[in-house]
């Protein structure tokens, strides 16, 4: 992140919101400061607004057809190739989660490496959450009866403040393999992996609108996205606790799929519960004769 | 253009005589307790409510109204027996209660049907065939789950999470009841229910079932009241888990309310306006008979019932001339006659909203059509209604009816079928009628809900899971996906 390399002025970015596969500014004109731990000066962060926010589930509704319709398959291997994009970057999210979690080189080291490899951890769950959560069920009449798993739609999640890259990944991630899409609240304090993590997105194989990155204040866009209409389910586990009742409340609104209980430590391989949390079960019965 | 068949006339209804189930088989009492750790006790406040046959309005028994001090008591004795005995007791000594709780509904299962009928006024073959069968089953079904959790995918020692409070609606009372109890009961949780304030009595002999089965005392607990009972039982600090089945409104009420305090795993099966879609290709006749059963069975008092009827253009003239005649030699009247078709409408409450939601349809434009029917003078009853013309923001082809109304629309190609078919925001149930497997498969995959039957409706089995997608509600009841409802995972 320094400004000058032998002595030549660096040429910075600009951090915007990812919406529908563009990168657009806050449509509000709004940004704001974001700094490293210390309170050095690191960006200005697109501050998203109410708007931006319907905007982003209005993109994440029009990829859900697309993406849910995918095959497991393919959409393993397009959440495997952001992995592979990733590792391409490494040094770059190494830097930047440093400045965002505060943590020392070898932390951080670690940090990207686990967010990395959680996507390939995923990946490898596309194509086997069906037979782990489907089931032939064995009813008493003339019918093939079986149960399959299906996206719920839109997710909107409120990601970890503290870890800004790994929890990031860890909450989108498990929403996206199955075949629904997000919109996701990066963390207040330090967004910027997450932009940065957007613009791997756009550059892999992730079909724009699958995944929507919004920046700026929790408290002003959260509730806008636990209260909209046509969001299916959201992550409540990294809401502030001084919000998260109140966004749970609007949730019922719809009756939203809630995520609410917390992580201890995003380094631990997570369970099935977020990815079971959007799926609905659909069964079938399918009539068996001549 | 088909033939459009003046569909009453060229079909004699045959002439029953009278079939009547006798009610001797149950024995009333004038009035019941609340069902508190294994024990009938009288209500703290001494509050009671009458309870009626809606086919006579004749009163059949007078219903304790549990208060909060009830509920109360009811938590307790629940608390007690999950901690001392039942999440203690190995699974296998669970399952052989739960065995001979199937075993005692398989002996008493004609006084079951009876009480139901009376109670709920469904017809005596609906409660004796399908309701009284599925309870067993679903008790039979659970039991064995109770020692074989750990192979249900939900780890190698999934925990129970304690005390379940779970409130029922009245169209189905004891199978819903068994529905919410056997897999509680199963996966080492202890129960606080609330039957529906208008059919209060099967409950009350299925709490009489539990102390033939010797079951310990606490681990069921049955509350009787209305609203405010469900209320004090969903929003009290002592339960760890609350199931609801019953409208949308009041599930997202609930949801609200579990939304702050202490955690509580939250299932919730709601309401329904499914679609029963009919390709030009489909077997009239048995069509015909699905989108009947769809409708009609329970007199449309199912939270799946199929109350869209989506017809492929090219069929329509065909399909509703050969409805209408099927729907005029339906039997409606007593519902303990075993002849009897349609029963009543549950309570005076229910047949008010049908006839508002009804003459709103027509005051929106759609066409009513009823068959001849002679309704009793007594009770509460509605005829089978068909609206035609109903277009896609009508009232009634958005709001649940709940009883036996059909909307009928029309498609022409299967992207437009799924297209109305998912234009609303329940997604519990859907029908799908075609003699092509391919396209079976195809709509199944593209209908947004939960149960997608094809070739038939209003199919139930305690090895298939049912529940809902969007505003149908959240979770699972039935097979290995329901044990999650009541397990710590």
């Amino acid at each position: 992140m320094s400004d000058t390399a032998n002595g030549r002025l660096a040429v910075r970015k600009t951090y915007k919101l990812y919406i529908g596969g563009a990168f657009p500014r806050s449509e509000s004109g709004r940004s704001f400061v974001v700094t490293d731990h210390k309170g050095g000066f690191l960006a200005n962060a697109a501050m998203a607004s109410r708007k931006d926010a319907r905007d982003a589930v209005s993109a994440a509704r029009k990829a859900f057809p697309g993406w849910s319709g995918a095959t497991a398959y393919n959409r393993g291997q397009v959440l495997y190739r952001v992995a592979e994009l990733m590792e391409g970057r490494r040094a770059q999210f190494i830097a930047e989660v440093r400045s965002a979690d505060g943590l020392g080189a070898r932390q951080a080291e670690a940090a990207v490496d686990a967010a990395i490899d959680r996507w390939v951890w995923y990946a490898g769950w596309s194509d086997k959450i069906a037979q782990v959560r489907g089931a032939a069920n064995p009813v008493a009449g003339p019918y093939f009866n079986f149960s399959l798993p299906e996206p719920t739609g839109v997710v909107a999640v409120i990601a970890p403040e503290a870890s800004s890259l790994l929890g990031f990944v860890s909450v989108v991630a498990p929403a996206i393999v199955t075949g629904n899409t997000v919109v996701a609240l990066a963390s207040e304090r330090g967004p910027l992996p997450a932009v940065t993590l957007s613009e791997v997105l756009a550059t892999s194989d992730v079909p724009g609108g699958v995944v929507n990155v919004l920046t700026g204040r929790t408290a002003e866009v959260a509730p806008w996205l636990a209260s909209h209409m046509d969001v299916n389910a959201i992550d409540l586990a990294a809401a502030p606790a001084d919000l998260a009742d109140d966004l749970a409340t609007a949730a019922a609104e719809n009756l939203k799929r809630v995520v609410r209980s917390t992580e201890a430590d995003w380094t631990v391989t997570p369970g099935l519960q977020r990815m079971l949390t959007y799926l609905e079960t659909k069964t079938v019965w399918h009539p068996a004769g001549t | 253009m088909p033939r459009l068949i003046p569909p009453w006339t060229d079909m004699p209804k045959f002439e029953y005589a009278p079939a009547p189930e006798s009610r001797a088989i149950v024995s009333l009492r004038e009035s019941y307790g609340l069902f508190i750790n294994g024990e009938f006790t009288p209500g703290v406040d001494g509050r009671a409510f009458k309870t009626i046959s809606p086919a006579t309005e004749e009163v059949l028994a007078e219903v304790t109204e549990a208060g909060p001090a009830d509920v109360d008591r009811a938590v307790a004795a629940a608390r007690q027996a999950y901690e001392r005995t039942w999440s203690v007791m190995p699974g296998r000594e669970r399952a052989k209660y739960l065995f001979r709780i199937a075993r005692i509904i398989q002996e008493r299962a004609r006084e079951l049907a009876v009480l139901e009928s009376l109670n709920n006024g469904k017809p005596i073959r609906e409660s004796r065939d399908v309701d009284i069968p599925l309870v067993a089953a679903h008790f039979f079904y659970h039991a064995g789950w109770a020692d074989k959790l750990e192979y249900a995918g939900y780890g190698p020692a999934p925990k129970p999470l304690g005390v379940a409070g779970q409130v029922i609606p009245w169209n189905f009372p004891l199978l819903m009841l068994a529905w919410k109890i056997a897999p509680a009961l199963a996966c080492g949780n202890t129960v606080v229910l609330k039957p529906a304030e208008t059919t209060p009595l099967t409950a009350l002999l299925f709490a009489e079932i539990c102390q033939q089965a010797d079951l310990p005392p606490g681990v069921v607990n049955i509350v009787t009241g209305a609203g405010e009972t469900g209320r004090a039982l969903v929003t009290h600090p002592g339960i760890d888990k609350v199931a609801f089945t019953g409208s949308t409104e009041v599930g997202k009420e609930i949801a609200r309310a579990c939304a702050s305090g202490p955690r509580k795993k939250l299932t919730l099966e709601l309401g329904g306006k499914a679609a029963n879609v009919v390709f030009e290709d489909a077997p009239v006749d048995q069509a015909v008979e699905g989108i009947v059963n769809g409708i009609f069975f329970n007199q449309g008092h199912v939270c799946c019932a199929g109350s869209r009827l989506l017809v492929q253009e090219s069929v329509y003239p065909e399909v509703l001339a050969s409805l209408q005649r099927r729907l005029a030699t339906l039997r409606l009247g007593d519902p303990l006659d075993k002849n009897t078709d349609v029963g009543a409408i549950n309570s005076a409450a229910q047949l008010a909203k049908i006839r508002e939601l009804s003459e709103v349809g027509e005051a929106e434009g759609a066409q009513r059509w009823s068959p001849p029917c002679e309704l009793p003078v007594k009770g509460f009853w509605f005829p089978p209604t068909v609206f035609t013309g109903v277009s896609q923001a009508h009232r009634i082809a958005r709001e649940e009816i709940f009883g036996p109304v059909l909307s009928v629309l029309t498609f022409r190609t299967p992207a437009e079928a799924v297209e109305k078919a998912n234009n609303t925001p329940y997604g519990l149930s859907a029908g799908v009628w075609t003699d092509k497997g391919s396209l079976i498969l195809w709509m199944a995959s593209r209908l947004r809900a939960g149960v997608v039957w094809a070739n038939t409706f209003n199919k139930f089995d305690p090895a298939s899971p049912f529940g809902g997608y969007k505003e149908s509600g959240y979770g699972r009841e039935g097979g290995r996906h329901g044990l999650e409802a009541y397990l710590d995972v």
